[in-house]
């Protein structure tokens, strides 16, 4: 086994490369473009037969995507951010076509305020369009993932696009070690496309994105996209114990970390999910049973073996990277409405929302997230959302509204 | 777990010192995790990269707050509050400065009680920039006492492959200098412990206030205000205007700048704005006269 140092965004160029992709449709946006500029410069120096084109934007990207797809042809792209939402239209539009590809987004913290850093909002905007959603924690799982993505998008029995999500910074610039797998190996996991019935070629016209009035006839094709998605989990579950089977590596939909035997376990997504089970570790040694839960695949939503995971379990701790403005952290609303009602189920879910735009999530606050959310279990309710915010964070941004209110005044008096 | 910052300006190689340092420890053995942190600056402004390197592997990620050692390869950037470069320095942080002062005049200036040494910077600007990244992690793999020479040489060629052999052989030839040059503190720099969930303190979270919409809005109230923004502080390089040789051509200096940093005095010369100068140099390159020169800051 020879391991590599590479970023997340080689990562995911090296996922692309294995998986032979044929189309790459793109454009650059920060902090995704080493992904494209990666493939271009394999694809330049004839390492990759694959044909990259730049688009003007994210939107004729998804739309090329979707189209090329449907011609048959193995399609990968990337975006990040404002990119995905420019090109949401064709988001939601190209899983209508039943034509698989992979999309790579690098998650980053969506404007107002503009940033480069990374929370979940972009991609969990994206939660409803039929894409497939799988969520990174390393630069390996971001290989991995690309390799199961196509296998799942391309299954006959699901035939829907696919996203692997990474984080900017923590992951797309931050390289550990990976192991890539050498390519005879990746080609016998994955082969070459099978388009099977997906050959839209000039001489057999077809057209895409057609029109239905009616509402009946409407509802068919969106109850099938999402019977589709979700037999994608039993689909999943057999790519990846084949995954595992060849590679020796597992990517269970959902990763149970030291869960087993825990009573308060944290759930969470993406990279800061290392952290946290740095902090189990932590807080094991000091004698208390934590552990943490973590769902790979986030459309379909395995709530199964959620269920599975969690049960018996006193409390769980739902940390979420993202926003809903006016109801709270996402996955802590998707969570509850898995678990609500059912027998067994923690009692507790505790909602705390951190890490936007990159802000940390430091050691101490997975302890007192811990804390908090076994005394809510002893006192027997769940504690209000919580946004993680400290006072010395809130100094800091008081001074600074005080150098800029006072420009303001100044302003108007001149 | 060994974690390390290295601090310096766009362009002056810190991510690929943090990689060569990385590789290095990985070559030795370690697991490894390094990376550069920049947001939308270029070249010449305060960067910072950061290496962490563990027999275990390693869950941690980020910043690293509470750094082993620190390494600074522009001393203009240690006061400079912005770089942080001092940010939780430890009493047995070692810190390592690329400088030509001596480490008692640094430990003078800083009140600083902790190890602190220095590699002394090669002529300023010009070459001895070139290999600062690599000088530096040469320096920092010994002071961390655990990787062998030949893992630090295996290193500078891979994370330099594809540069051509005189620059690997060169920025080698810099690596092992300072390598030899710090034998004496060789295994100065410790690991850090793992944080200890017991002895953790509680974050000081608070209830965050609504605001009036006015005061909560990211807006800025006044125009022009990049103007107080001195991107000059990115500069490395200072361009200066000969005025004898000035001929006040059409201004190709004044049209080229891609800051508007120089403007027509009423005299009708050019005259740069060494606030907002970022020091890209085009004006050097472009006048026709060649009456713009680059002068190193340190000297200017
Ligand atoms: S380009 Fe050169 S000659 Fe022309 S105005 Fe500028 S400094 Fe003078
Ligand atoms: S070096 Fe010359 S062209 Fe570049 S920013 Fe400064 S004045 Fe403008």
């Amino acid at each position: 086994m020879t391991r590599t140092l590479i970023t997340g965004n080689a990562a995911a160029a090296w996922g692309a490369r294995l998986a032979g992709a044929e189309y790459v449709p793109a454009f650059p946006i920060t902090p995704q473009t080493e992904i494209i500029e990666t493939l271009a410069g394999w694809i330049d120096a004839g390492e990759m037969d694959c044909r990259l084109v730049t688009l003007e934007s994210e939107h004729s990207m998804i739309t090329a995507a979707g189209a090329a797809a449907s011609t048959g042809v193995r399609v990968f792209s990337a975006t990040s951010s404002q990119g995905l939402l420019y090109a949401m239209e064709m988001i939601y539009a190209v899983p209508g076509y039943r034509a698989p590809f992979v999309l790579v987004n690098v998650s980053r913290g969506v404007q107002t305020p503009v940033t480069l850093e990374p929370d979940h909002n972009d991609v969990l905007a994206a939660r409803d369009s039929g894409f497939l959603q799988l969520h990174c924690a390393t630069c390996q799982e971001v290989l991995d993932s690309i390799l199961i993505a196509y296998r799942l998008a391309e299954d006959h029995r699901v035939r829907l696009p696919a996203l692997v999500n990474l984080d900017g910074f923590y992951l797309s610039f931050t390289r550990e070690p990976v192991e890539i797998p050498d390519p005879a190996a990746a080609g016998r996991f994955l082969p070459p496309y099978d388009p099977e019935s997906t050959r839209f070629h000039a001489g057999e016209p077809v057209s895409q994105g057609v029109a239905v009035l009616g509402g009946a006839y409407y509802s068919y094709f969106r109850y099938q996209q999402h019977l589709a998605a979700q037999r994608a989990l039993a689909v999943y579950d057999e790519v990846a114990a084949e995954f595992a089977q060849q590679f020796g590596r597992r990517y269970d939909a959902v990763e149970a970390y030291r869960s087993e035997d825990a009573e308060i376990v944290f759930f969470m997504i993406g990279s800061f999910s290392t952290k946290a089970k740095d902090a189990v570790d932590r807080l094991r040694e000091a004698g208390q049973a934590v552990g943490l839960v973590r769902p790979r695949l986030l459309r379909p939503f395995p709530a199964e073996a959620l269920r599975r995971a969690l049960e018996g379990k006193k409390g769980v701790a739902v940390i979420d990277q993202n926003l809903s403005m006016g109801m709270g952290g996402v996955l802590h609303g998707e969570l509850a409405a898995a678990l609500y009602g059912r027998a067994g189920m923690p009692p507790v879910l505790a909602s705390f929302i951190g890490g936007l735009g990159g802000r940390d999530i430091a050691a101490e606050e997975f302890c007192e997230m811990a804390a908090v959310t076994r005394r809510a279990c002893t006192e027997g309710s769940t504690p209000p959302p919580r946004l993680l915010y400290t006072a010395d964070e809130l100094r800091q941004m008081r001074k600074l509204q005080t150098v800029a209110h006072a420009e303001r005044m100044e302003g108007k008096t001149t | 777990m060994y974690r390390i910052r290295f601090h310096g300006r766009g362009g002056q190689g810190m991510k690929t010192a943090s990689r060569i340092l990385g590789s290095a420890f990985f070559l030795q053995g370690y697991e490894v995790q390094d990376a550069p942190r920049y947001g939308a600056e270029r070249r010449g402004a305060p960067i910072f990269a950061y290496v962490r390197a563990a027999r275990q592997a390693i869950q941690e990620r980020g910043i690293i707050l509470e750094p082993d050692l620190v390494i600074v390869a522009d001393d203009s950037l240690v006061p400079m509050p912005a770089a942080g470069v001092l940010q939780g320095i430890m009493p047995r942080t070692v810190l390592l400065i690329h400088s030509g002062e001596t480490p008692e005049t640094w430990r003078h200036r800083l009140n600083i009680a902790g190890p602190l040494l220095t590699l002394p910077a090669e002529a300023a600007a010009g070459d001895g920039q070139r290999f600062a990244g690599a000088a530096l992690a040469g320096a920092a793999a010994r002071l961390v006492g655990v990787i062998t020479s030949s893992a630090l040489e295996r290193a500078v060629q891979l994370e330099l492959a594809g540069l051509g052999r005189e620059i690997v052989s060169a920025n080698l030839d810099q690596a092992l200098a300072a390598y030899e040059r710090m034998a004496p503190e060789a295994g100065r720099v410790s690991e850090g412990e793992v944080f200890a969930a017991a002895a953790c303190r509680r974050p000081d979270w608070v209830e965050l206030p609504l605001d009036e919409a006015d005061a909560a809005a990211a807006a800025i109230h006044a125009g022009a205000t990049s103007v107080e923004v001195r991107t000059g502080l990115w500069r490395t390089l200072r361009p200066v205007i000969d005025y004898p040789r000035c001929n006040r051509c059409w201004w190709v200096c004044s049209e080229f700048c891609p800051d508007s940093a120089i403007r027509v005095n009423a005299g009708q010369y050019p005259e740069i704005d060494y606030d907002h100068c970022k020091g890209c140099l085009i004006c050097v390159a472009q006048c026709p006269a060649h009456a713009i020169s680059a002068v190193p800051e340190a000297q200017a």
